[in-house]
């Protein structure tokens, strides 16, 4: 994985995720390491995500490493019509591992290949996010002490959810049995039904989430009003996919509730005080995980485990 | 009937006869093949009738062998194309073209937001279903699929 670009999740083997959670959980236990005090990173937002570039930022100086970059396209040489591969080539000559995240599908990609340093996707349009999948994968084994054999729901808009899809593919390595949960207009889509059936992954397909109790992961997302072609199927579904305390009651001890965040309201207020709900500690396990992808793509893995 | 179609192929002494392309395809096909870049004496027709596909057309280019990549790039415009490799005006074999692995520079993203089609990127895309014809980009990774076939 040294020096290897992290663009999309289906990049990692299963040895590879391993290796990051291990990694991320290394930095959990001692989070300031400053072991790239010589490095340089460049951080390039080309859209502005708070959450994201903070969590990442973050992660870089507690590396020890410097940042270097903007946080949105008008600070940006773009705006001046400048090409994405003209940008790439410019900041590699300046720094030794590039974030970057960029509306255009794809666009991470292409520059991994342009570069002449390893690029992390931190979020191509709707296309990969690949370091949010690897926190999720965190968050999962941190919870239920592994990756294997548990069982997944996914609740919410499950067709655009790209976090969903990412997901998905990363646990397949793991043979779990997944529930997806939606209505029929933000089903999950056929190609990664397919691709479960093609690896002989059980699943099943529900349009409302019902007892729970044999749910390991509940992982909910955003139901979007403006998804629906029919505002009233919106509005005649909507409640069916929030989540809401009492009916976490008879589920087992280790269910764990997630989320990407930022939610709206399909976790009701009232599940955040149950000690089930783990979407905030999702959220802070971005920083460890980010540490972990950026030590295992700068090669510090030996630093790491030999101190 | 076999008689016109040895007139057809007969009429150049070495290279490459390029039977059965669907008539409206025959410009991509040039423009596949660049044969409109090319020095050698080319010769088009357009609109013959065939039994298998209604009209179709046929190309023939004198002293030019091409190589099998370089052919298989106009599958996805002429799946049933026909070669006939001509020499001393013999028809010396007959080949049919494949659908390859990878399809480089020739077909465009469908999806609006790719990079492709937004940062003037040369476009490659793996062929995951060679009978329904499914192009994933190698970029934004979203299927093309023939109905939303647009040529560069
Ligand atoms: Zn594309």
């Amino acid at each position: 994985m040294k020096n290897k670009s992290l663009v999309s999740i289906s990049d990692y083997s299963r040895d590879e995720i391993l290796k990051v959670l291990e990694l991320a959980a290394l930095f959990e236990a001692r989070p300031n390491q400053p072991l790239l005090r010589d490095k340089v990173v460049a951080s390039l937002f080309f859209e502005p995500s708070t959450r994201t570039r903070l969590s990442f930022e973050t992660a870089i100086n507690r590396l020890g490493a410097r940042v270097i970059g903007f946080t949105d396209a008008s600070s940006s040489s773009t705006t001046k019509g400048e090409t994405l591969k003209d940008t790439i080539k410019m900041v590699s000559n300046y720094a030794d591992l590039i974030v970057m995240r960029h509306p255009l599908e794809g666009s991470a990609r292409y520059a991994s290949e342009q570069a002449r340093v390893p690029v992390i996707n931190a979020g191509d349009g709707a296309n990969q996010h690949p370091t949010q999948t690897l926190l999720d994968l965190y968050s999962i084994k941190k919870t239920q002490g592994t990756l294997d054999n548990l069982n997944i729901y996914m609740v919410g808009d499950l067709k655009y959810g790209r976090t969903v899809h990412s997901l998905l593919m990363a646990l397949s390595h793991f043979n779990p049995t997944f529930y997806f949960v939606a209505p029929k207009e933000l089903a999950m889509p056929r190609e990664y039904k397919i691709f479960l059936k093609e690896r002989g992954i059980p699943f099943y397909e529900l349009f409302e989430m019902g007892k729970l109790d044999q749910a390991d992961i509940l992982y909910m997302t955003r139901v979007q009003k403006e998804r629906f072609s029919d505002p009233m199927e919106y509005e005649r579904v909507k409640n069916a996919y929030v989540l809401r305390n009492a009916m976490l009651n008879g589920t087992r001890d280790n269910l764990r509730v997630l989320h990407p965040l930022p939610r709206v309201n399909e976790i009701h207020v009232d599940v955040d005080s149950n000690p089930k709900a783990y979407y905030f500690e999702q959220a802070e396990n971005g920083v460890y995980t980010r540490m972990g992808i950026i030590a295992a793509i700068m090669g510090l893995e030996s630093e790491l485990t030999n101190n | 009937m076999p008689k016109q179609k040895q007139l057809q192929v007969s009429a150049i002494e070495n290279g490459t006869v390029i039977d059965h392309i669907p008539a409206a395809s025959l410009f991509y096909v040039i423009a596949i093949l660049g044969l409109d870049q090319i020095p050698n004496q080319t010769t088009f027709g357009a609109n013959l009738d065939s039994h298998k596909f209604g009209k179709k057309a046929i190309i023939k280019v004198a002293d030019k062998f091409f190589e099998r990549d370089e052919i298989n790039k106009i599958s996805l415009v002429a799946p049933h194309a026909k070669l006939n490799i001509i020499r001393g005006y013999e028809v010396v074999e007959k080949r049919d073209v494949t659908i390859p692995d990878e399809v480089v520079g020739i077909v465009k993203c469908f999806n609006p937001k790719c990079v492709t089609n937004n940062e003037g990127v040369l476009t490659r895309f793996r062929v995951e279903d060679k009978e329904d014809l499914a192009l994933k980009c190698h970029y934004c990774e979203k299927i093309t699929s023939r109905d939303e076939l647009q040529m560069v």
